[in-house]
């Protein structure tokens, strides 16, 4: 099986937020309007996080940045606290949630550590000119359920269906997230970290890596490379 | 066996007990219509947030939970009152629990009821409630709050049912209205030798299964905190801190309840200070029991000094928290402690003082639980704060006001001191009770020993 990983190389990352977009509009997520920032309210699969450095005292605006889409964790916290099963890691490692099947109780937020899980607190909402082009792959979700990055796991079902009818084996880069291929700095790596063939196996390997919280035992599934002190 | 023997036509001085179902006063329907409104605009408010979606709370990212978690523990707290205490009172054959008991245990159920409904109207997607039937986890948390709420309901609604019986009998001959209800509810009570010992053995029966299911809903209630990664949620100390919050807030419950029975329907030959005297001493027990667990939970936490539990305790202890931390301090240990201690204001008064202060601190007590972990994540980023809108205010003002209203009606239906019960305390209860004392006395017989050798001791 499969064990689905992204590598993000903080050295190359500009903060560009190209990522943040391609996310967006991959998979249907309503426009936040300066209410929903004021409010604390913004849906967005991926977030820039910015983490004050060390030694802040002297240098207060001194920030690292970090792209943070869902870490899909080998042991995610989430699912076990679900009371309906509307959170789940299937067999592929993908963390996913059953829109239809939430009760939006928000227990799974409140246990994960990393808060990258999203509630609909209202009915979502796009100008009229972008209800014209909402992607056909990715159900829009209704009001009062949970959200999350799925690692754009429709992405996958093309991806297979495509290998299957070429008559060959899935490979290394068929499947890619949108915020991977939209990556212009090329920071972002996707594939399968169990296979030795795979570019992500090679990087999951380096001294550089390392991991969110690692020592919360949630073994997440998107690695860092660190980036180079500058001085 | 012994049993009361009561009829029902002249119940002498406990015709009293019955005049609130006989006789309604005009104050009476102003209460209702006061809480018909309240009620009302709670469920105007909770009909807003099903129109328009949960957003109309103050709720954000990062503080997912709010009011309604915080009003759910609270809720099931209080209903520790009753059930819990009336057991334990029971069990013991404390005597002076017989006027006491039924308005407790009223009070478990009806609050249960509406605690119970509060993690309902914290949902985003109320009308799929059932899915916790359809596809549960058992590895929820949650889920195992269903289960044992579940239970505690039924078995509490039993619990109060059982001693009803012999009193509803009553009713059925007395009470001009709704005899199919009492008729219904009195099982063909008839007082009956058997009837009376098959009571007894029935009520001994439940008392003994309420303390565990009892204990164990407010520890489940904690787990659903407990069980998660979060700072200062993650603590093996939940269960019984909340188990022992829970009795502290039920036992100020009682006492206000009685206060205001004993007041509105002149009961005070009944609800004497003594009663509220050893309620309040509970209650300083409890209170001091409080401030050992508040002290273990933070001095621990403090002494580890892990940064995303220090961040929180700061938080709690002297940032934005502070003031809610403080006041509940001194809500729940310093005036109930300085009201208790001295027989001189552990009068009706001062217990009832208390009380409203412990009432109001452990509300505050649940809500710098909740509120203060989920405002300060591990990860620095997202950042909220929260502040409930009206729609959660006047929610919290609709529940408290249904379980008010449901209480006063409670006490319409059936009598809130238990007739028999007085009545037995009256007849058995003093007889017994001295047996029972000379049994506790020392033996005098024979002062020798004669199976061990050299403790002789003979008489002169």
């Amino acid at each position: 099986m499969p064990l689905w990983g992204m590598i993000i190389d903080l050295d190359k990352c500009t903060a560009c937020r190209a990522c943040i977009i391609a996310c967006k509009v991959e998979n249907n997520i309503p426009i936040s309007s300066p209410q929903t920032v004021r409010e604390h309210r913004v849906i967005n699969w991926l977030e820039m996080v910015l983490f004050p450095e060390e030694g802040r005292e002297e240098h207060p605006w001194k920030v690292r940045i970090l792209p943070r889409p869902c870490f899909h964790c080998d042991k995610p916290p989430c699912i076990k606290v679900c009371p309906v099963f509307a959170t789940y890691k299937n067999e592929e490692g993908i963390v996913a949630q059953i829109y239809p099947r939430c009760i939006g109780c928000r227990y799974c937020m409140n246990n994960c550590p990393y808060n990258v899980k999203k509630f609909n607190w209202f009915e979502p909402h796009w100008p009229e000119t972008m209800k014209q082009c909402f992607n056909p792959d990715v159900s829009v979700r209704p009001r009062g359920v949970v959200e999350k990055c799925t690692f754009c796991h429709h992405r996958l079902i093309k991806a297979e269906e495509m290998a299957k009818a070429e008559g060959r084996e899935l490979q290394d880069g068929d499947y890619l997230p949108a915020c991977v291929q939209a990556c212009p700095a090329g920071a972002m790596y996707f594939g399968d970290l169990n296979d030795p063939n795979s570019q992500v196996y090679h990087l999951s390997r380096s001294p550089r890596v390392f991991r969110l919280l690692e020592d919360m035992g949630t073994e997440p599934k998107v690695l860092y490379l660190t980036e180079e002190k500058s001085e | 066996m012994k049993y009361v023997q009561i009829d029902p036509k002249n119940l002498g001085h406990e015709e009293k007990l019955l005049q609130p179902l006989l006789r309604t006063t005009p104050a009476f329907y102003w209460t209702i219509l006061i809480l018909f409104i309240l009620v009302g605009w709670g469920f105007y408010a909770y009909s807003v947030q099903v129109r328009r979606g949960l957003g109309v709370t103050g709720l954000n990212q990062p503080v997912y939970w709010g009011f309604y978690i915080v009003d759910f523990v609270f809720f099931i707290g209080i209903s520790h009152a009753g059930t819990l205490i009336s057991a334990i009172l029971r069990a013991t054959q404390a005597e002076w629990r017989r006027p006491i008991t039924r308005s407790a245990e009223a009070i478990t159920v009806l609050v249960l009821l509406i605690g119970g409904i509060q993690p309902i109207i914290d949902l985003g997607r109320p009308d799929r409630v059932l899915n916790v039937l359809r596809t549960p986890n058992l590895r929820s948390p949650l889920l195992w709050d269903v289960i044992s709420i579940s239970a505690y309901l039924t078995c509490s609604s039993i619990y109060l049912w059982i001693p009803l019986i012999p009193d509803i009998a009553i009713l059925k001959q007395r009470v001009p209205r709704f005899r199919w209800l009492y008729s219904l509810l009195s099982a063909g009570w008839k007082g009956t030798e058997e009837q009376w010992r098959k009571l007894g053995k029935a009520i001994s029966i439940m008392m003994v299964i309420i303390i565990p299911i009892a204990v164990s809903v407010h520890t489940v209630v904690s787990w659903v905190f407990a069980m998660t990664v979060q700072p200062f949620w993650h603590s093996t100390i939940f269960g019984p801190f909340f188990v022992a919050g829970a009795i502290f807030s039920g036992i100020a419950a009682i006492i206000v309840a009685m206060a205001i029975i004993r007041k509105v329907y002149h009961l005070e030959d009944y609800l004497k200070p003594v009663h509220f005297s050893n309620l309040g001493i509970l209650l300083l027990v409890m209170s001091a029991i409080w401030l050992y667990f508040v002290i273990a939970e933070h001095l621990t936490s403090y002494y580890g000094a892990e940064p995303a539990e220090m961040t929180i305790l700061w938080d709690k202890l002297f940032g934005r928290y502070a003031p809610v931390f403080w006041t509940m301090v001194i809500a729940n240990f310093i005036i109930p402690v300085a009201l208790l201690s001295f027989r001189k204001t552990r009068t009706v008064p001062g217990t009832v003082i208390a009380s409203i202060s412990v009432i109001i601190g452990m509300w505050l007590e649940r809500y710098q639980i909740v509120v203060p972990t989920l405002v300060n994540p591990r990860l620095p980023y997202p950042r909220g704060l929260y502040f409930p809108s009206w729609v959660e205010w006047s929610i919290l003002v609709g529940s408290f006001s249904i379980f008010i209203l449901f209480y006063v009606l409670f006490t319409k239906f059936f009598p809130i001191i238990s007739i028999w019960e007085v009545r037995e305390g009256k007849e058995l209860g003093i007889e017994e009770t001295l047996e029972r004392l000379k049994l506790y006395q020392p033996e005098e017989g024979e002062l020798t020993r004669p199976g061990l050798p050299g403790l002789h001791l003979k008489k002169e």
